[in-house]
């Protein structure tokens, strides 16, 4: 489909360019400031080429500073975890709402509708005092905890699900197996494009999460990547810009490959979680 | 008599062991819902009533006294105001601008893939270490864009360090961190249009793309700007990660916001109730919201 290259075209492309460039330029700068020594970052300007190639010093300094693959690593472990137990959890309540009756049904609708409404900013305070009497401030339950339960899984799943073929239940049934056998080996299999939309959905949100982090961990060994980059910045206090600018692209790089490589998936998970309405 | 009672109540012990597993199914996300969600709810809205903090031993109820210092609390106020012009800054621009942006994509052949991919990566991208990138953009002496500026003969800003600039400056990050987003849900929105309605404009006399978008492409795109647009005010509202990063709602209070706000009171100053109360006025705006969209989708026309 090669159209003409018309006026209005080159105008298109030119804008959406010239827009890109703009959406772009911070991670520009990031990978060029990177690799600047200090003298050369002070002396302002504009090019994007490093004199002195200073990446080594700039990424030892990085990963002298935190310990980067604890960080990492902290946050692949709350992710994975929050992950694992939210789909646990949700996939076979929504199954229940969506192919089997039973009375509790609309009670548990309205709940999860209203729980939609309520962030984690709102249960914070009593949540964070319930840990604190608990002492289980700084460790990975109360890392993971409080989102085991998450309410906008149930709404997915329960989507997916209401729009499967029940035909397909019925016939497990008839082969003997029992509904936890359904869920796992019937349900789940056959609802993977809402398990992997609503799996980027939940790593995205929670890899990037500061708000939660910051309130339960005061210790290092359990800060997560965003945290990290605040305990970075409370540990430079200067205009290392460098050796920050080269922390920041180590810590943002595994979720920016992760999109690269799976960008159809991660797009379409969003779309469709983004479209909940 | 028996023929007949006996199936009647085979399909009740049916029904019976239906409804047992599912409730067997659902208990684990019942019982979650009530310990992470339900109770804590409450707890924070019956927290907002006492002069609870944290290191204390007792509490007692104070009544709406906490509702009554947040009306002539200046820093709350501040904070309430600061939230709306953020919001309002941010979500008119993002939507705009994503839908503008996902216009000139789909009416492109080329590069639908490279530009999509580029406008959503801030979107993937760490926000907090992103923000850090902003910092040094946004640099008074030595950041780029100042220098650049200097190139024109303008004297930019101290962005993040100034009190009449710091809002605009979190504006912007906050605009280049959700238009990829709706870039995206309009780009859903926009290929659910069936052809046949451009067409059909056409010949009804829509000859220039803007009539066409006017008589098509807008009311068409109705549900979608209507959630974008939820969805962007509600985000906006919740702004956070950039303010605790970069500037601590500094300079001089100018760029408090309501969650940093009820971050600080409760689990820096430990004013567990006060903040209670904070995050109830935070929970109504978000119950407002939803209110609005609800009410506004009822009105709506769907034209599918």
């Amino acid at each position: 489909m090669t159209q003409p290259l018309t006026l209005g075209r080159v105008f298109r492309l030119a804008l959406l360019s010239l827009g890109a460039l703009i959406f772009l330029a911070p991670y520009i700068f990031m990978i060029s400031t990177a690799g600047k020594d200090q003298s050369e970052i002070f002396s302002a300007s504009l090019s994007l080429i490093p004199q002195h190639f200073a990446y080594m010093a700039n990424f030892t300094k990085a990963l002298t500073r935190v310990s980067m693959p604890n960080l990492l690593l902290n946050g692949v472990i709350v992710c994975g975890l929050i992950l694992v137990l939210q789909v646990v959890v949700a996939v076979p309540c929504a199954y229940a709402m969506a192919k089997l009756k039973f009375g509790a049904a609309r009670i548990l609708m309205a709940a999860v509708m209203l729980g939609l409404l309520v962030p984690i900013h709102a249960a914070a305070l009593p949540l964070y005092v319930a840990f604190d009497k608990l002492a289980l401030l700084n460790s990975y339950t109360a890392l993971v905890a409080p989102f085991s339960i998450s309410v906008f899984g149930i709404f997915l799943f329960l989507q997916f699900f209401r729009a499967m073929p029940d035909d397909l239940i019925h016939a497990a049934r008839l082969d003997g197996m029992s509904e936890a056998g359904i869920v796992a080996r019937v349900i789940v299999p056959n609802a993977w494009p809402a398990v992997t939309a609503f799996a980027i959905f939940s790593v995205v949100a929670h890899w990037n999460d500061l708000f939660w982090p910051l309130i339960v961990v005061t210790n290092q060994s359990y800060a997560t990547p965003p945290l990290g980059v605040l305990f970075f910045l409370a540990a430079e206090a200067g205009d290392d810009y460098g050796a920050l600018m080269a922390a920041t692209l180590i810590i943002t790089l595994p979720l920016v490959i992760a999109f690269l490589l799976a960008q159809k998936r991660f797009v379409e998970g969003i779309t469709m979680t983004g479209l909940k309405g | 008599m028996a023929d007949i009672a006996l199936p009647v109540s085979a399909v009740e012990t049916a029904a019976r062991r239906e409804a047992r597993i599912a409730w067997l199914l659902a208990s684990p996300a019942i019982v979650l819902m009530l310990v992470f969600i339900v109770l804590p709810t409450i707890a924070v809205i019956v927290l907002g009533f006492t002069d609870f903090e944290l290191g204390y031993g007792s509490f007692r109820f104070v009544g709406l006294e906490n509702y009554a210092d947040l009306i002539s609390d200046r820093t709350f106020r501040r904070s309430l105001w600061n939230t709306t012009v953020y919001t309002a800054i941010v979500t008119p621009i993002s939507i705009v601008l994503g839908l503008g942006i996902a216009l000139l994509i789909e009416s492109e052949p080329r590069g639908r893939n490279f530009f999509r991919t580029v406008y959503f990566l801030p979107v993937a991208s760490l926000l907090v270490a992103m923000a850090t990138v902003w910092q040094y953009l946004f640099h008074p002496s030595i950041g780029p864009l100042n220098t650049f500026l200097a190139l024109f003969g303008i004297a930019g800003p101290n962005w993040l360090g100034a009190s009449s600039t710091v809002l605009y400056g979190l504006s912007i990050i906050g605009i280049w961190q959700s238009v990829g987003f709706n870039m995206v849900l309009f780009m859903a929105g926009l290929t659910a249009i069936p052809r046949e309605l451009y067409s059909a404009a056409e010949v009804d006399g829509a000859q220039s793309a803007i009539d066409r978008f006017r008589l098509v492409t807008w009311p068409m795109l109705g549900p979608t700007t209507l959630f974008v647009t939820t969805i962007s005010v509600i985000n906006s509202v919740k702004v956070f990660e950039t303010v605790k990063t970069l500037t601590e709602g500094g300079p001089n209070k100018a760029s408090e916001m309501l969650l940093f706000t009820i971050y600080q009171e409760g689990f820096v100053y430990l004013k567990v109730g006060y903040a209670s109360a904070m995050t109830v006025v935070f929970l109504a705006i978000l119950v407002v919201l939803m209110i609005l969209q609800y009410r506004f989708l009822d009105r709506q026309v769907h034209y599918t």
